[in-house]
């Protein structure tokens, strides 16, 4: 993390979005060849998101669609979205740094422009993910979306 | 101790299992989920394909030589599965989909007899499928369903089950072998003491059926329920096995086509047994997949195929020991098919994916036996499970994997 993550800009106690951006990723993903650096890759983004409080942790904020427990809460500052998220997977918390990553600090707009599928396409993810994996990607998905579309 | 010198010929035993020949992401096929479903055999693929090109026809009704010869396959498996587990009387046995729903046939349809107050006793090393059917009809009866506490090692407690059966006790609904832990409880007993307190006795065959010889009347049980996909059968079909005077004084519970004897609306009579408990069209081909695995199984020493099974987890269990950060769950007197563990902190589902990346294929969660886990104070394990098929390479593979795991996660 870097002192940017420490600013009041970024609530969301995560670098995902602002020193880990989706293009950052893309471009480390790209050179990444055998199935063992890019799990390691996305095992290390996992170990850089936090892991929530507790008391954060609420009925409310759990993703409903995962293989594993999936903690996910939204944030409005004045016009842009914070996301906080986690699992009890390194995995999966990966997978959340790479999603958190295209939509920390966005606005609502930009939330539902972004174009996540050929994000994840050029990831070349969906391939190594079972397809109860990729159920559970896409509810993550869904419910930053939805978190967006309801404050539109 | 590679590659042990055993009796059997498991090379070739493999060689009539097309999937193990398989490639999984670039990794020949460790396949060590069996206890979830097994693999088929050629001659049980062959006979489900053959059963539909040859001689697909509906049962028991029509007047033409194909229905004749649809209705004999299928009588004639089953036949061959009563008699494979010890029954020589076939109408005691009742097709289903599997384990689940022949629990559920008991549930519904013996359950109608339970009064309000009415005691089921389930061990806590149940699998779902042998809780909530209970769950279910104690609630439209009124009755109770109780947990028989299980130890540390994930071993029933007799002496609680003693005192337990103290009660008002109908029903003692127990597992064969545990899904989740591999432990292979002291059934016979259960059943003594059981019958001595004037219950009746459900075993859960499931894990079972693949590992040991079957028989009900020395088991001694009232109910044995079993699924063919855990016996290297097709999925889809199973059965409920059942005393005769029991089967003949238990309702219908489902209406439909073959249960029927007369229909009027001025009231409808059903069938004799099994066909009174078999509504609708039968799963004819799974049922005639089901003949060839017990086909199968019978053409094999099975007391060499039990210790080739038994030598392969015990192998696992001693590499096990010596693997650090290793704890294995379930460390019963008695073990058969199974080996639960848990990585000192490594998540399960990471181990898992990271294992199938590497060929290895295990199951990791609660295995459907939530109460246990919550027994054992974890929420869940990584299981790893046997069947004729499994070498010592395989074991030795997954435990080179779990190597890498433990390097990538740590």
């Amino acid at each position: 993390m870097t002192d940017r993550d420490h600013l009041p800009g970024n609530p969301s106690g995560n670098p995902f979005g602002t020193s880990i951006t989706s293009a950052d990723i893309g471009e480390t993903m790209e050179f990444l060849e055998d199935w063992e650096e890019r799990y390691q890759y996305i095992i290390d983004l996992g170990k850089s998101l936090p892991s929530m409080l507790e008391a954060d942790r609420t009925d409310d904020s759990i993703v409903r669609g995962c293989q594993s427990q999936v903690w996910l809460n939204a944030r409005k500052d004045g016009d842009r979205f914070w996301f906080q998220a986690d699992s009890d997977a390194f995995i999966v918390k990966g997978l959340l740094g790479v999603i958190l990553s295209a939509y920390n600090g966005q606005t609502a707009s930009a939330v539902l422009a972004f174009d996540i599928d050929g994000y994840l396409a050029q990831l070349d993810l969906l391939r190594h993910l079972s397809s109860a994996r990729s159920n559970g990607l896409r509810a993550m998905i869904d419910r930053i979306r939805s978190e967006a579309a309801s404050q539109h | 101790m590679n590659a042990m010198a055993t009796p059997l010929d498991v090379a070739a035993l493999r060689g009539q299992f097309p999937i193990l020949s398989t490639e999984v992401n670039g990794h020949p096929l460790v396949y060590l989920d069996s206890a979830a479903t097994t693999q088929k055999p050629n001659v049980v693929i062959d006979a489900i394909s053959d059963y539909y090109r040859f001689d697909n026809a509906n049962v028991h009704r029509a007047a033409h030589m194909l229905a004749d010869r649809a209705t004999t396959a299928f009588e004639g498996a089953r036949k061959k599965v009563a008699r494979f587990i010890g029954s020589d009387d076939e109408k005691q046995l009742i097709w289903t989909r599997g384990t689940t729903e022949a629990i559920n046939l008991v549930a519904y349809s013996w359950g109608n007899r339970l009064q309000p107050g009415d005691q089921i006793l389930v061990s806590t090393l149940e699998h779902h499928s042998n809780i909530v059917p209970w769950q279910l009809v104690a609630e439209r009866v009124g009755a109770n369903v109780i947990p028989i506490s299980v130890s540390d090692e994930g071993e029933i407690d007799l002496d609680a089950f003693r005192s337990q059966l103290n009660g008002p006790v109908r029903m003692v609904a127990v597992g064969h072998v545990s899904n989740a832990l591999g432990t292979v409880n002291p059934v016979e007993d259960i059943v003594r003491l059981a019958h001595d307190a004037g219950a009746v006795v459900l075993l859960d065959g499931a894990q079972a059926m693949a590992h040991q010889t079957i028989d009900v009347h020395k088991l001694g049980c009232d109910f044995y329920a079993f699924s063919g996909h855990k016996m290297y059968g097709p999925t889809g079909i199973g059965a409920l096995w059942g005393r005769t005077d029991l089967l003949v004084d238990m309702s219908p519970w489902q209406g439909g086509g073959e249960m029927i004897d007369q229909v009027s609306f001025g009231g409808t009579t059903y069938q004799q047994i099994p066909y009174r408990f078999e509504a609708g069209t039968p799963d004819i081909a799974g049922a005639v997949g089901l003949g060839a695995a017990v086909d199968y199984l019978n053409s094999l020493d099975r007391d060499e195929i039990a210790a080739h099974e038994d030598a392969v987890l015990s192998y696992a269990v001693e590499r096990g020991e010596d693997f650090e950060g290793l704890t294995r769950y379930g460390c019963a007197h008695q073990v058969s098919g199974a080996f639960s563990f848990l990585m000192e902190g490594l998540p399960s589902a990471d181990v898992g994916m990271l294992l199938d990346q590497q060929g290895v294929a295990v199951r990791t969660g609660h295995h459907c036996t939530q109460p246990l886990m919550n027994r054992l104070g974890i929420s869940g394990t990584i299981r790893a499970s046997f069947a004729l098929y499994n070498t010592f390479e395989e074991v030795d593979r997954l435990f080179t994997a779990l190597e890498k795991v433990r390097t990538m996660l740590s």
